[in-house]
């Protein structure tokens, strides 16, 4: 087992400011990031806050920036970087900032509550549920969200443009959407709740230019722009720019998504 | 330093607009030479009204051909609906369709933020725009027409698929024959037909938009199909890219006398 | 002092993970004002990590499961220490749990025919485990997050405010229940982002923290897995139940040594993975105990069809219940045929198609490929025991998840005791969460809303004392009254990696007196110097602040469970004795009641040889005899006593 001493940078503040500071390390091998800012912890800056619970890529508590880049600090191991290079961490860019590398992400728990849940059928009880497999894989998909929030940290709608934070709901929370519209059993539609129509009219769909930066980061490998966003988009196109579909349902005066 | 984005009061104090250390700018700076390069040389073909049919070739920038002034093709895409009155290049009358397919595709859209707008121009990195409201004004609010412009090119590859089994004449129109621009032809028609049938809207329409797969096996089958075209869809966007000025780049150089087609059998 | 704001409940619910979001729902529910209060942000709570599945006999893949069955796997797996009744409850109310479920939005994998599809797991007769994938525990946790965000949303349209009757506060730490007598007044917290303290009042507090995992070195728990939920309830006078059962899950990683111990899914051997040593034989065949030699295949051959034919064929011995396989492979690397870096192998990839590998088992392929550089559709992956679970935990009625001996303190989840006896089943501990969740949530909103004679008081100097308790690490950098002169304060987080050393390698897997009587030893020293342990810094987000406060919770379960394991002169389930290497039938009746010595709840004794926790043990009540009835004779005479079959 080698080990190397290396270089970090890593930002220690809170909102009345703060910098990069600099350490020198030990790294063995097969460490991630995380172990190494846990080292960092014991050994030389025992109040260095960082989140962190699971280690292993499952809750999505430690999001940071490592040399610019939205990631895992529990998946990103040391070995993809060289030993001369300087490693920056620093927190969130796109949140407000706690303490060192701790964000205040509330703005995400804000958008989750927005997103109207999962509206039960009529008159199906527990137990009576049939779904298909192929009907709930894409909805799956979506639901492997770890809520990491690094899609919506990228996400330079509200990244580089706070006064968005308030119409646009994020991609995290607008593949939300597509997936309770995608979810075979939803009923929203029978209560008057048209999801396509809210994605654009109240969680800001519009606002995403689909350059596919939450679909880069995504730890999970969800292909949140193609899966989830574009036929979102094209969701809402059956709804507001379609004449014939709107044609269609106003002859059928039935909803579309009944097929 | 207060300004917006990264650089909100609230958030961690970094100057930097980004730390990143690798070459993130290579992969715009790439995509908006290559866009820029097409865009020059179809613009250059697209007005210079000559050199377009050299028989059985005819370029698919020019085709159809669909005023007075086209060149005559026998029994080639030549109809003649415009008319004596359009004087300028018919290749104008029929590359709007295809030029706004890709204009409004989903990674083209991506391509042309990142590459010329920089909006971003990579991932965590700031954008230098003041404001964003995305695609939700005029005039980029007109993207949602996209599905329109896949209803057009469907039947523009169906005439180039057309044009490709004309090039299996030689140049007295006998059947049989068959140049290196008849592959050329192939292989274009082939990226043609790939990237259209890739594209998003046609993911949504074949059965993305169904709720319940299990209903509508036919639907669902091709639903898988066009996905799996879908996830190259932006390799299929350069190829075809390239294909089509390669196509319309050997119909200059056969039109012109440049170079003589070889001729297989 | 008493400046400390504080808040009107009716529930209090401590921890945020399966168990006490369950709760909540339930307890908002049935009108009770509820709130939630997590030491991570809401939703990334230690049930995420789980990943097998939910075990409920739905019977949707195999007709023949039903609640007895369950509850017979349950039992034999537990070696028949489980508190019966929660072992009846459970198996009885997890398919309803699991249905409810999918109302609030979950999407399980499924069968051919639609329904909730089930799959095979140690120790469980038919497949049982509903599952998503190897990301139950996330569907679950998401699940129930989202129900209670719905829950807020309909309280935002009655009320306008989402928190008017629900209410998570995230990031914070409960450091001592607050009392009004004997009863429950309310709890005493901190917040983590600013290190400010507060005071939730509430007539009803449920405890569902998990568990004590971080005690120990090898571990698949979080950091969040300090035994809090363990401790409070001892300092507020409830005594916790046979805690020297923990559970060591068979498959943690190995390598590389930043990774040691995050878990390795037991799916994959019910999908079909097999164990094998440096030899490249299966050894779990030489590993059969007699209790289960009827059940198990006796070759591989046999084994192998049993994934085909499950009706004509045993089930391989890979499936054994997780003590036997962890000590299996135990011996196994202690024989030296284990593998390179000191554990066994345990293999898909010659048993699968890479295609099917990863679309059954996605997130192990991931962990594997991203954490150890292992493609674990090409080679074996390298495995050994990991600490995962407690099986013991705060004494509760088996009905309403009351703790006892405490008026409006309720338990449910991992902290809670009894339910898995001496060894939990795969798959059971989220069917648990969902039960006796439910159960606590029920009882704890009937306790607070039928209260006669006025809401239980918060007591102004309990709230000091608890204040001053916490802001102890702050002060630690001078000489203690009474101490050394100049001794500088103590690193907490090297008291915390000795006490993990300690507890791995003295009360870990294998046992024996003479270490556990020095853990004992070392853990009174390492109490003492724990008074000292001092944080630089200020309030704010401060992790060694947070780590000096746990210190005191991971002491005091490390302790309940070193004497308990010393006093426990036999080996069963997740207890193993070299000392005592068979299972007693007299010891099937006893179970072992931890409570502080010093019943006011302070902390004072620090006597090495007594320490601060007194064992007392109980005889348990009689197995009802209709439940009994579901056993064949022949299998009672292996874990029941004389007397006891005879009645």
């Amino acid at each position: 087992m080698s080990s190397y001493e290396a270089r970090f940078k890593v930002w220690r503040g809170d909102i009345e400011g703060g910098g990069l500071e600099d350490f020198k390390v030990e790294v063995n091998d097969g460490e991630v990031v995380l172990d190494i800012i846990h080292r960092l912890q014991a050994t030389q800056a025992p109040d260095l806050a960082v989140r962190w619970n699971c280690k292993a890529g499952k809750c999505g508590s430690c999001s940071a920036e490592i040399n610019g880049r939205p990631r895992l600090l529990c998946m990103t191991r040391m070995s993809v970087f060289t030993r001369e290079e300087t490693i920056t961490v620093t927190p969130l860019r796109a949140f407000p900032v706690v303490r060192d590398l701790v964000t205040d992400v509330g703005f995400n728990y804000t958008k989750a509550r927005e997103v109207p849940a999962f509206v039960p059928p009529e008159g199906v009880g527990p137990g009576e549920y049939r779904m298909m497999q192929e009907d709930v894989d894409r909805s799956q998909e979506f639901r492997k969200c770890i809520e990491c929030f690094l899609c919506q940290d990228t996400c330079h709608v509200v990244r580089d443009h706070e006064e968005n934070k308030t119409a646009f709901a994020g991609p995290r929370f607008l593949m939300r959407v597509a997936e309770l519209d995608m979810h075979p059993l939803d009923a929203a539609s029978e209560t008057g709740l048209d999801r396509k129509r809210t994605a654009q009219d109240e969680h800001g769909l519009g606002y995403c230019n689909i350059t596919k930066c939450c679909t880069e980061v995504c730890p999970e490998g969800i292909k949140i722009t193609d899966n989830a966003l574009i036929p979102l988009k094209e969701r809402a196109v059956d709804r507001k720019y379609d004449p014939l579909v709107w044609l269609g349902n106003k002859i059928r005066r039935r909803p579309s998504e009944s097929a | 330093m207060n300004s917006g984005g990264v650089r909100t009061r609230t958030r961690a104090a970094i100057a930097a607009p980004h730390l990143r250390t690798d070459r993130w700018w290579l992969a715009p700076a790439a995509t908006a030479a290559g866009l820029l390069a097409f865009v020059v040389y179809s613009t250059w073909r697209a007005f210079a009204n000559s050199d377009y049919y050299a028989a059985p070739y005819v370029s698919p920038f020019y085709s159809p051909c669909l005023a007075e002034n086209c060149e005559p093709m026998r029994s080639g895409p030549n109809w003649e609906i415009f008319g004596s009155w359009w004087g300028l290049s018919p290749a104008l009358l029929i590359l709007i369709f295809p030029l706004g397919f890709r204009l409004t595709c989903y990674y083209y859209r991506k391509a042309y933020y990142r590459g010329f707008w920089a909006s971003p121009p990579a991932c965590a990195v700031a954008e230098p725009h003041k404001k964003y409201t995305g695609e939700t004004r005029f005039p980029l609010i007109f993207q949602n027409i996209h599905r329109y412009f896949f209803y057009a090119a469907v039947p523009v590859a169906g005439i180039l698929t057309y044009d490709t089994v004309l090039a299996f004449r030689d140049e007295h129109y006998e059947w049989g024959h068959m140049g290196l621009g008849t592959i050329v032809f192939l292989v274009n028609i082939v990226l043609i037909w790939a990237y259209t049938l890739s594209c998003h809207s046609c993911r949504h329409i074949v059965g993305g938009k169904l709720k319940h797969f299990s209903k509508h096996p036919v639907r669902y089958r091709t639903w898988q199909l066009v996905g799996k075209l879908n996830a190259r869809h932006m390799l299929l966007a350069w190829t075809s890219l390239v294909s089509v000025a390669l196509a319309d780049f050997y119909v200059y150089l056969v039109a012109s006398g440049a170079f003589d087609d070889p001729r297989l059998f | 002092m008493s400046v400390v704001d504080r808040q009107e409940w009716d529930v209090v619910v401590v921890g945020a993970g399966g168990a006490g979001l369950r709760a909540a729902i339930e307890a908002r529910e049935r009108g009770a004002r509820t709130a939630v209060i997590c030491k991570s942000l809401f939703g990334k709570a230690h049930t995420v990590m789980a990943e097998g599945g939910i075990a409920a006999a739905m019977g949707n893949v195999n007709a023949g499961d039903n609640w007895q069955v369950h509850f017979r796997d349950t039992m034999r797996g537990g070696k028949f220490l489980n508190q019966w009744r929660m072992a009846e409850l459970h198996a009885q109310e997890a398919p309803d749990r699991v249905w409810e479920l999918e109302t609030w939005g979950a999407l399980f994998d499924r069968t051919k025919d639609g329904r909730i599809s089930q799959r095979n797991f140690g120790g469980h007769e038919y497949p049982r485990l509903a599952h998503v994938g190897d990301r139950t525990g996330l569907e679950l946790i998401r699940t129930l997050q989202q129900k209670i965000v719905s829950l807020q949303q309909e309280d935002y349209k009655e009320t306008g405010d989402y928190e008017s009757r629900l209410k998570v506060y995230q990031e914070c730490t409960v450091t001592r229940i607050l009392k009004d007598g004997s009863r429950v007044s309310g709890a005493f917290c901190y917040e983590r982002e600013s290190g400010r303290f507060f005071v939730l009042e509430a007539p009803s507090v449920v405890i569902s923290t998990g568990g004590i995992g971080k005690s120990f070195k090898v571990t698949s728990n979080s950091w969040e897995y300090t035994g809090d939920g363990h401790a409070l309830a001892l300092l507020a006078g409830a005594p916790l139940l046979n805690m020297e059962f923990v559970q060591f899950h068979p498959t943690g990683m190995v390598w590389p040594p930043s990774v040691k111990g995050i878990l390795v899914t037991e799916s994959v051997r019910g999908d079909g993975g097999v164990l094998r040593n440096s030899e490249g034989k299966r050894f779990m065949f030489d590993y059969i105990p007699d209790v289960f030699k009827e059940k198990y295949a006796q070759s591989e051959e046999e084994g192998d069809r049993w994934y085909e034919d499950p009706d004509n064929n045993r089930r391989p011995p890979e499936l054994l219940p997780r003590d036997e396989v962890a000590r299996a492979i135990n011996s196994e690397v202690k024989a030296g045929r284990g593998s390179p870096h000191g554990g066994v192998f345990l293999d898909v990839s010659t048993r699968m198609p890479a295609e099917v590998i990863r679309r059954r088992l996605p997130s192990m392929y991931h962990q594997f490929k991203e954490l150890a550089d292992v493609d674990i559709t090409a080679e074996a992956m390298e495995v050994g025991p990991t600490c995962h679970y407690v099986m013991g935990g705060i004494a509760v009625e088996s009905d309403t998840a009351a703790a006892r001996g405490v008026p409006g303190l309720f338990a449910a989840g991992e902290v809670a005791g009894g339910m898995h006896g001496s060894n939990r089943l795969g798959g059971n501990s989220l069917s648990d969460l969902l039960v006796f969740g439910r159960r606590a949530g029920l009882h704890a909103a009937q306790y607070a809303t039928g209260l006669s004679g006025g809401r239980p008081l918060v007591d102004d100097v309990q709230v000091d004392t608890a204040a001053a308790e916490a802001l102890r690490p702050f002060s630690a950098e001078g000489p203690e009254p009474g101490a050394e002169q100049g001794r500088p304060p103590e690193n907490p987080y090297t008291l915390h990696q000795e006490l993990q050393q300690t507890m791995n390698d003295l009360v870990g897997i294998i046992r024996r007196e003479a270490e556990m009587e020095a853990a004992l030893e070392k853990l009174a020293d390492l109490r003492v110097r724990a008074r000292r342990a001092g944080v630089e810094g200020h309030r704010q987000f401060n992790p060694g602040w947070h780590l000096a406060l746990d210190l005191r919770n991971m002491l005091l379960v490390s302790e309940c469970v070193a004497r308990a394991a010393l006093e426990r002169t036999e080996s069963r389930g997740g207890h193993t004795r070299e000392d005592h290497p068979a299972m007693e039938r007299d010891w099937r009746r006893v179970n072992l009641l931890c409570q502080l010595t010093d019943p006011t709840g302070g902390l004072a004794a620090t006597d090495p040889v007594h320490g601060q926790i007194d064992l007392v043990r109980e005889t348990t009540e009689p197995i009802r005899p209709d439940l009994l009835a579901l056993f064949e004779k022949e299998e009672l005479v292996k874990y029941l006593a004389e007397e006891e079959l005879y009645e």
